[in-house]
């Protein structure tokens, strides 16, 4: 579905990204992990199109992206959630979920999607009126995420959900992401530094150091490896 | 109520009071028999309105402090605020509507051709606030150079008249369209820029362009203006001074209600959701498939449409246009009627401008002053009330529908 084929980003005269290639087959949660620094959320603004690749191409559903703008790439079906999460602080809840359909002109389709993440998060229904910015930090995680699925996109890229989240937000919210996986056939590219909850959702996940890829295997596979192990898992 | 401590530091304050005026409010030079007047009673009156001024601004204060450790432990009632019961009660706020309506409508009927030129001014500047607030309140971009669009809609009147013998009415739609060309062309450099540095991008933009008007002779006439400029027509029909000025006064009204009804359209529509969005997180904006630049520059362009349009009936008003009407003097006040009116708040803007403009067309006896009050009500204001006479009325009325 989304094919990166070895591209180099930089921020100005620094190299980000180094020849990074990956591809993420639909229906799929491959994940990203890395250190601090490593790139990982340089690679999702480099599909996303916010820092857009100097070299190499980007392929999504077989068509080259690279070079498009960032809003011709949401609606193509690609939704970025930002990393710290980046609501709309005065902004109330609803409107919140309604600029995530900015894009899209289907009114009946568009109720029924708020009403399906209703039920996937309750507490957003009670708090639709508020301005985004009472939330609490896992709800702001929650806002996020469900103001991106508003834009029903094919593919969602997710970056550090569970950043500054008490451990067990965290994993409600990878349960919520398992479950629109499932649900929606929503495939998912995940980025996050807490490598094992990652692994542990993911199908597939590819290892970032300082800008290049330098390991790709099945989710289980990593997990198990010693050298991950020891360098993400603290084991 | 008033501690020991307070009375201290009330003089103080009003010790410091007196420095700070004094050489304003107590020496007074006479040049011409070269002596100096020590005017030691004026002292006093600062020192003792200071001094009270402090004591009543503290009195308020603890009252306000009680009052509010009352309501949490639930003694008192909260009451609506004033302005919120006066925005959402149809039986306040129709009836004053229709009071309101009603006298603008009479104005050049009951009062004379005089005060109704300086309404006319007053609703010019209710239209800039209005226009300005698209681009500084609705989308956080902070424009100091707001009255180039101005001239250029002044000097768009005044040259396509001079050259093409073009009308009034013929040019109101081309001075519009032609000042939100150069909102375009000014977006395009200052698309990535926030802040301060718009800002000064912008105030660097209004004077180049007044510069321009005031230096390229062949093209603008220079700084002696562009005279004989023709008011605005009626169906061809000759009107006398007095009467061109009320048709000129009831040409406003339509133009006040009609950007009033499109600025409110404009905010609860989808590109004022996007100018909200863009103002609060631009990041997020992207990722949500929002077009930022076209975002911002559709809130350049229509801001600067606005002040085309009142250009071109600033430039029929006066039937006389010259750069020193568009100096950044101008770009100031108008940025003011738009932060002290409450930014984003349509009514905030339209009585801030009325306040702005009339107020020392009527005080002239104390023209003396009128920076010094200025200046004053501007420090008070935000020190006060940062969020404008009338803050922005869109999250009141989210808020109320949550209860």
């Amino acid at each position: 579905m989304l094919e990166l084929k070895s591209i180099n980003t930089y921020y100005g005269n620094i190299q980000a990204l180094h020849d990074v290639s990956l591809n993420v087959k639909e229906g799929e949660i491959i994940t990203l992990i890395g250190a601090n620094g490593a790139g990982k959320s340089t690679t999702l603004m480099s599909i996303s199109g916010i820092v857009p690749p100097r070299t190499g191409e980007i392929f999504f559903k077989r068509k080259p992206i690279q070079g498009l703008s960032p809003d011709k790439i949401v609606a193509l079906g690609i939704c970025q959630v930002p990393e710290g999460r980046h609501i709309f602080p005065d902004l109330t809840v609803a409107e919140n979920l309604d600029m995530g359909a900015f894009l899209r002109k289907d009114k009946q389709q568009i109720e029924e999607d708020l009403e399906y993440i209703y039920a996937l998060f309750p507490i957003l229904k009670n708090r639709r009126s508020q301005p985004g910015g009472n939330l609490s930090g896992g709800e702001q995680q929650m806002l996020a995420i469900s103001r991106a699925l508003m834009a029903r996109p094919q593919l969602l890229l997710l970056d550090e959900p569970s950043m500054g989240l008490a451990p067990l937000v965290t994993r409600r919210i990878f349960e919520i992401i398992k479950k629109i996986n499932r649900e929606n056939n929503t495939t998912i590219f995940l980025v996050e530094q807490n490598a094992n909850l990652a692994l542990k959702v993911a199908d597939r996940g590819y290892v970032l150091e300082t800008g290049r890829i330098t390991m790709h295997d099945k989710a289980s596979t990593l997990l198990a490896d010693e050298d991950i192990q020891k360098a993400y898992l603290g084991i | 109520m008033i501690s020991l401590t307070d009375i201290k530091k009330g003089l103080l304050v009003s010790l410091w009071f007196v420095f700070l005026t004094f050489p304003l409010m107590v020496i007074k030079i006479n040049p011409i028999d070269k002596v100096i007047l020590w005017r030691w009673s004026n002292m006093y009156w600062v020192a003792g309105g200071s001094f009270l001024c402090y004591l009543a601004m503290q009195i308020y204060k603890t009252r306000k402090l009680t009052r509010q450790e009352h309501i949490k432990q639930g003694l008192i009632k909260e009451k609506p605020k004033m302005q919120f019961k006066l925005l959402s009660d149809p039986k306040i706020y129709l009836p004053t509507l229709a009071v309101a309506g009603l006298f603008f409508l009479a104005f050049p009927l009951l009062f004379s051709t005089y005060q109704t030129n300086i309404m006319i001014t007053a609703l010019m500047y209710v239209v800039l606030g209005l226009g300005l607030n698209i681009v500084v309140g609705v989308a956080g971009l902070l424009d100091l150079g707001y009255v180039a669009f101005y001239a250029v809609g002044a000097y768009s009147y005044a040259l396509l008249h001079l050259h093409f013998g073009l009308g009034f009415w013929e040019v109101l739609p081309i001075g519009g369209l032609l000042a939100a060309s150069f909102g375009i062309l000014l977006g395009f450099p200052v698309l990535r820029l926030r802040g301060d540095y718009l800002a000064i991008v912008t105030l660097g933009f209004g004077e180049i362009i007044r510069l321009i008007l005031e230096n390229w002779n062949e093209f603008s006439h220079g700084p002696s203006g562009i005279s004989n400029i023709p008011r605005p027509g009626f169906f061809g029909i000759h009107l006398g001074l007095e009467q061109s000025i009320t048709y000129l006064y009831y040409l406003m009204i339509l133009m006040v209600i009609f950007t009033i009804f499109v600025v409110n359209r404009l905010q609860s529509s989808r590109i004022g959701r996007a100018w909200f969005a863009l103002r609060e997180d631009e990041i997020a904006c992207q990722a949500m498939g929002i077009d930022k630049t076209k975002t911002k520059l559709t809130a350049f362009a229509l801001g600067a449409f606005w002040a085309g349009m009142v250009g071109v009936i600033f430039a029929a008003k006066t039937t006389f246009v010259n750069p020193a009407s568009f100096t950044f003097l101008e770009s100031a006040i108008i940025l003011c009627i738009v932060v002290l009116g409450g930014m984003g708040s349509i009514i905030g803007v339209i009585i801030a401008a009325l306040i702005l403009i009339l107020l020392p067309e009527y005080l002239r006896a104390f023209s003396d002053y009128r920076m010094l009050v200025f200046g004053a009500v501007l420090v008070i204001m935000m020190v006060f009330r940062p969020q404008g006479i009338v803050a922005n009325i869109r999250r009141t009325y989210t808020v109320q529908k949550n209860d």
